[in-house]
């Protein structure tokens, strides 16, 4: 039988009852719409992610004290864990010739004050080394150099948060502002970061790291940033601080090195699985919709029972009542599903506009999977309702009234 | 023109209902010659729609046996009935059975359809048939807007579209006045005088008047004309 004729019925019927049409159609809108939605959204904080640690630096490995459970192997003992220092820093940088840069940061938080002004803020000790590691400009005046950390000049690189709140529209380069009881010169502003992962990043002030363990009274590091030569030595220069490192700390790993790369795979994963349990409970609407398309076609059956009646009359085969109702489930679940994707997508696209600190990223694998398959629920569901209709008596149906 | 179109053996027709059956046909033997125009009379509740449902392959006789044009009918399938129904019998009913959101062109074609004739030709037939029944100019009209006369007419066209070997009327004046159900019957005559066999269903004897035989039923068993 002709299918242009087929399509063009099942669209008369349903133009016939065009309200219940609509209503069935917008439990596979919904459904569409919001598998869509919530894969963007999952999409888009995966690339977020992604984006901002890139811009955090790249070919990044961080060492911390003390061993992570993720790390793997055997907890070795149960001795107080050695803490880093500078040296040990040193060590790696001059050791490994995979190793460009290794800094040994201290992060505290202070007051710091200059007039009436104060802020508690971040103190982060660094060495010259930091900026060009993390992708940091300083905007005006000048960065740190090897001077000011080993003669532990008392020397400050301030925020863009931590200028404004002190300096307001000052300039603030040359002048000494007082962060716990030292006074610092302020050397440089850094270039405006913005706000990362829920972190203020113009929110800080970098000295030197000398000059912080002497302010925090430690050499304990918070950590040693390190940057590898390329990111095919990554590995390597993994492999080299922690050959360097156990041999300082008499052979224990009581330290951990973390890769960027690894910390990223590990959200990405954890963002993905999100993004499918959350697409899986949006595809459960869709088969709630699919149940509404079912329960429509059921009522549409018994209400043209007459018409089935007739049609096998004149010669229809139970075949094609089947595929006329088929067709016209799909067309139903199509036309939401079409209608679905195309506010699914506008939806995601608008939401950047009105919530910025949303990001939404339109996932085109998810609009093909969401359309395909609420094509698949209107087959699905209209199986049972065009069975029925197709196998009625031809006496029975026609004597319907 | 002696040539045998339907031919039916000892055709019964039981319905089970539970414990009880009952037997509607009891045992029919009739046979129709091509280019005939016979009328089923019979009381009401005598089993004449049961008959002529299964010689339109609606239906199929419990027990018997049914040649179409040479063709045992009784051993096919739904599949089969299907072409049958749509390429060799044209039927029409007593309430017309037309659908009510198409125009009368589009009901007149329904059964090519089924047929994979394309939409080009099928309009053109169903054109030529609408001005057959004296009905052209009512192609685009919906049952609703035709009398019941007409709307029977337009049934009729339906029937005729694809040239079947056999036209089955059930009581197809039963819901006309007198004037339309005459109308009516000239149309079935005069494709009668134009070599068409038919089967006519009635309980009026004004009807029958129109055929050339007419077969009594009564209670199952043929009462007079079968042969
Ligand atoms: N599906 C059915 N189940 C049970 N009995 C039926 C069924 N169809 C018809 N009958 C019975 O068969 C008898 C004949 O019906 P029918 O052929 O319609 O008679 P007529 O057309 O001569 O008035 C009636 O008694 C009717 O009740
Ligand atoms: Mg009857």
């Amino acid at each position: 039988m002709d299918v242009f004729e087929t399509i063009l019925i099942s669209f008369d019927a349903l133009k016939t009852n065009k309200m219940r049409s609509a209503l069935t159609m917008l439990g596979i809108i919904i459904g569409v719409s919001a598998v869509i939605l919530l894969v963007s959204i999952g999409e888009g904080a995966r690339q977020y992610i992604k984006r901002e640690f890139g811009s955090l630096g790249t070919n990044i490995l961080i060492v911390v004290p003390g061993k992570t459970a993720k790390e793997g192997g055997m907890h070795m003992g149960t001795s107080a864990v050695r803490k880093l220092v500078y040296d040990d820093a040193l060590l790696i940088k001059r050791r490994s010739a995979h190793i460009k840069y290794a800094v040994p940061v201290i992060v505290g938080t202070s007051w710091v004050k200059y007039r009436g002004q104060s802020r508690d803020t971040y103190i982060v000790g660094v060495t010259e080394e930091y900026f060009p590691a993390r992708n940091l400009r300083v905007e005006l005046g000048r960065s740190l150099n090897t001077d000011d950390v080993q003669m532990r000049r008392r020397v400050c690189i301030l925020g863009r948060t931590v200028k404004r709140d002190l300096f307001g529209d000052r300039n603030p380069l040359g002048a000494f502002i007082k962060i716990g009881d030292g006074r610092y010169r302020v050397i440089g502003i850094m270039k405006k970061k913005g706000v990362t992962l829920g972190y203020d990043l113009d929110d800080v002030v970098f000295i030197p790291t000398t000059a912080a363990s002497e302010l925090f009274d430690t050499d304990a590091l918070f950590n040693i940033t390190v940057k590898a030569r390329s990111a095919e030595v990554v590995e390597e220069a993994k492999r080299d601080i922690k050959n360097i490192l156990r041999k300082r700390h008499a052979g224990r790993e009581d330290f951990t090195v973390l890769s960027q790369d690894e910390m990223l795979d590990v959200m990405g994963k954890v963002l993905s699985i999100m993004t499918a349990v959350l697409a899986g409970i949006a595809a459960i609407s869709l088969v709630v919709g699919g149940i509404g398309i079912m329960n429509i076609m059921l009522v549409s059956v018994r209400e043209r029972t007459k018409e089935i009646g007739i049609r096998k009359a004149v010669g229809a085969k139970n075949r094609d009542i089947l595929f006329q109702f088929l067709t016209e489930s799909t067309i139903l679940s199509l036309t939401g599903g079409g209608i679905g994707v195309t506010a699914g997508v506008t939806i995601a696209m608008l939401i950047p506009r009105f919530i910025s600190f949303l990001p939404v990223e339109v996932a085109w694998w998810s609009v093909i999977v969401a359309f395909v398959f609420s094509g698949m629920v209107g087959i699905f569901f209209g199986v049972y309702p065009a069975r029925k209709a197709a196998l009625y008596d031809p006496i029975v149906a026609l004597r319907y009234e | 023109m002696d040539e045998e179109i339907i031919k039916l053996v000892n055709i019964r027709k039981i319905y089970f209902l539970g414990k009880v059956s009952i037997e509607v046909l009891k045992g029919i033997d009739l046979t129709v010659k091509k280019g005939e125009f016979v009328a089923i009379m019979g009381p009401s509740g005598s089993g004449k729609s049961t008959l002529l449902n299964i010689i339109g392959c609606l239906d199929r006789p419990t027990e018997g046996r049914y040649i179409l044009e040479g063709v045992e009918v009784t051993e096919r399938d739904d599949r089969e009935l299907a072409e049958i129904r749509n390429r060799k019998i044209g039927f029409v009913f007593q309430s017309f059975n037309l659908l009510p959101r198409m125009p009368a062109w589009k009901n007149v074609e329904l059964p090519l359809i089924y047929t994979g004739v394309n939409a080009r030709e099928r309009k053109d037939l169903a054109m030529k048939m609408l001005e057959k029944v004296g009905l052209l100019e009512r192609a685009e009209h919906r049952p609703s807007e035709l009398s019941g006369g007409e709307q029977q007419r337009v049934a009729i066209a339906r029937a005729l579209i694809n040239t079947p070997s056999v036209i089955l009327a059930d009581e197809p004046t039963g819901n006309l006045d007198s004037r339309s159900g005459h109308e009516v019957m000239e149309i079935f005559k005069s494709l009668n005088k134009e070599g068409a066999t038919i089967i006519l269903v009635t309980h009026e004897r004004d009807v029958a008047k129109y055929a050339e035989r007419v077969v009594t039923i009564k209670d199952g068993i043929c009462q007079d004309g079968c042969f």
